[in-house]
C-alpha cells in the first residue's frame, strides 16, 4: 500500500461572512518535498498555512497530514508551525520557554534538549535571560528552534525569512537544509521568490483564494522570478 | 574531544516517537508556566489583591462593625469582593496569550485544548485562592469579625465556590480573547451565569462567618456548589476545543 502523502487538502472552502477567503483548494504533497506558497497579499496563503496547521477549521473540506486529520494528535505531533508571531513568552527565560514546549510535545528531558537546541542557535550564553530582553534577531532565532525542537516530519511556515537578521537567517536556511535533505516536508508562503525559489521543489500559486499554479518549480522560475506573477496573476 | 555543537547534535538527534504526554503532565506544565509568568510579573496578583484590600477597607467605612446588620450580609460583601477581584485575573489568563501569538503556539502543539483550559485554571484557582487568602483576615480586622470559628467548613466553601468562578472565568476569558471590548465583556458574561453558584457560597459564607456551624437545611446550598462545579468544568472541558478553533 502506497504511503500516504505528506500533505493532502480536499475542496477546501474559507468563509468569513460572505466572503470566501479561500475556494476550492486541492493540494496534494510528496513527502521530503519542499513547497513554496506564493501569492499576492491577501491572496489566501495564511488562511490556508493557518488551515493546514489546524489553527484554524475549514469552511468545507479537509486536511490531512501524513495520513491523519489535522486536528488528531498524531497528525500535530509531526508538524512544525512559525507563524507571524514568535509564540514566546517575553517574561520567562529562553530555556523556559523551549522546556515548556519540549514538554507538550512530549520529549524525552526536556530541559536538556531545551539546552542543546539553544547552543544550536547561538544563544547558549544567555539561556536564562528573558526573552523580552532579547534583541530582535536573538527572539526570532528561539522562535525558529521552538518550530524544530520535536524534529517535525511537516515544517509550516509563514513568511519565514520577513524580517529576519542576517544571522537569524543563516540559522533558519541551516536547518531548513537539514530538513530537508533529512527528507522532512516543508511549505512555505513567502514573498521573497529569490530565497524560497532555490529552496523549493515545488511551487504553488494563490490568487483571489483559488490555486491558480501548483507544479514543480522549474529553473525558469528561479531564473526569472517574475514568470510565475506575470503568466499567472490576470493584474 | 567533542565540541559544543557536537554535544547539541547529539542530545538534539534522539528519535521523538516518545509516548505522549499525559494530560495531567499537561495541565501541569500549562499551570507551571502561567504561574511562573504571574509571580514574576505580578501584574494581576497585586492589581487584585490592591483591589480587594482597598473594596474591604472603604466599605468598612460605609458601616458600622458593631450592627447586626454587617452579620447578615458579611457573605455576600466577601463574595463580591472576591468575584470583582477575580476578575481581574481571569480577564488576563487567555489574553497573555495574544502576545506573541503564543496561543498559536499552544494550539499547535499536541496538547489538547482541555489540558489548556484545566493548566489556566488550576493556576487562576491558586491565584484567587491567594487573594481570598490576604482579604480574609483585612475583612475580620475592618469589619470585627472572627471568621475562623468555622474554619474548616469555610475553607471548603472557599474552594468550592472558588473553583465555580475559577472555570466560569477562565471559559469565558477564551471565549472573549479576541474581542477588544474582552474587559468589559468577561464580567457581563461571567456574573449572571454565576448567580447560582455565588447564592449558595455567599449564604454558606454568612452561616459560617456568624460562627455557627452547617446544619442539614444548608446541606442544599453545598450540594448546589458540588453540581455547579461538576457541571460547568464538564461543559467547558467540552465545548472549550470549540471556543478556541471555532
Amino acid at each position: 500500500m502506497r504511503a500516504p502523502h505528506a500533505l493532502e487538502i480536499e475542496g477546501v472552502f474559507k468563509y468569513y461572512g460572505d466572503f470566501a477567503a479561500l475556494r476550492n483548494i486541492a493540494l496534494r504533497v510528496d513527502r521530503g518535498s519542499t513547497v513554496a506558497l506564493l501569492g499576492r497579499n491577501g491572496a489566501g496563503k495564511t488562511t490556508l498555512l493557518r488551515i493546514i496547521a489546524g489553527l484554524s477549521k475549514p469552511s468545507e473540506g479537509s486536511v490531512k497530514i501524513l495520513g491523519s486529520n489535522v486536528r488528531d494528535d498524531a497528525a500535530r505531533r509531526r508538524i512544525g508551525v512559525l507563524g507571524h508571531g514568535i509564540s514566546l513568552y517575553e517574561e520567562l527565560s529562553a530555556h523556559e520557554n523551549l522546556t515548556i514546549f519540549a514538554r507538550l510535545y512530549g520529549l524525552d528531558q526536556p530541559g536538556e534538549t531545551a539546552s542543546a537546541w539553544l547552543e544550536r542557535i547561538g544563544l547558549g550564553r544567555v539561556r536564562d535571560g528573558l526573552v523580552r530582553e532579547f534583541s530582535r534577531g536573538m527572539r526570532q532565532r528561539l522562535a525558529v528552534a521552538r518550530a524544530f525542537i520535536h524534529e517535525p516530519e511537516v515544517l509550516l511556515f509563514d513568511e519565514p525569512f520577513t524580517a529576519l537578521d542576517d544571522r537569524a537567517i543563516a540559522v533558519l536556511q541551516g536547518l531548513l537544509a537539514d530538513a530537508h535533505a533529512k527528507g522532512r516536508t516543508i511549505v512555505m508562503s513567502t514573498h521573497q521568490l529569490k530565497e524560497a525559489l532555490v529552496l523549493a521543489t515545488d511551487v504553488a500559486l494563490i490568487r483571489r483564494g483559488e490555486i491558480a499554479y501548483a507544479g514543480t518549480r522549474t529553473q525558469q522560475m528561479v531564473d526569472d522570478t517574475g514568470w510565475l506573477y506575470r503568466t499567472y496573476e490576470d493584474d | 574531544m567533542k565540541t559544543t555543537e557536537a554535544v547539541a547534535e547529539l542530545e538534539i538527534s534522539r528519535p521523538v516517537s516518545a509516548p505522549a504526554p499525559s494530560l495531567i503532565a499537561q495541565v501541569w506544565t500549562i499551570a507551571g508556566k502561567d504561574l511562573r509568568s504571574e509571580f514574576r510579573t505580578k501584574e494581576a496578583l497585586n492589581a487584585s489583591i490592591a483591589f480587594s484590600v482597598v473594596i474591604l477597607v472603604l466599605f468598612s467605612f460605609a458601616f458600622d462593625p458593631t450592627s447586626d446588620q454587617l452579620q447578615e450580609f458579611s457573605g455576600g460583601l466577601l463574595w463580591l469582593v472576591f468575584s470583582f477581584a477575580g476578575t481581574l485575573v481571569l480577564n488576563r489568563s487567555f489574553s497573555r496569550e495574544t502576545q506573541n501569538d503564543c496561543l498559536d503556539g499552544l494550539l499547535a502543539s499536541p496538547m489538547p485544548a482541555s489540558a489548556l483550559f484545566l493548566g489556566k485554571s488550576l493556576a487562576n484557582y491558586v491565584l484567587l485562592m491567594m487573594i481570598e487568602i490576604v482579604s480574609l483576615p483585612v475583612f475580620g480586622l475592618f469589619y470585627n469579625i472572627r471568621w475562623a470559628r468555622q474554619l474548616p467548613m469555610l475553607a471548603a466553601v472557599l474552594l468550592l465556590g472558588t473553583w465555580a468562578l475559577t472555570v466560569i472565568g477562565t471559559f469565558f476569558s477564551a471565549l472573549t480573547v479576541n474581542l477588544r471590548i474582552r474587559e468589559l465583556m468577561l464580567p457581563m458574561l461571567v456574573y449572571p451565569l454565576m448567580i447560582p453558584a455565588l447564592m449558595a457560597a455567599m449564604t454558606l459564607t454568612t452561616v459560617l462567618l456568624g460562627g455557627v456551624p452547617i446544619t442539614a437545611s444548608d446541606m442544599i446550598w453545598i450540594k448546589m456548589l458540588v453540581a455547579f462545579d461538576v457541571v460547568f468544568t464538564t461543559l467547558s472541558v467540552f465545548l472549550i476545543d470549540t471556543v478556541l478553533l471555532g
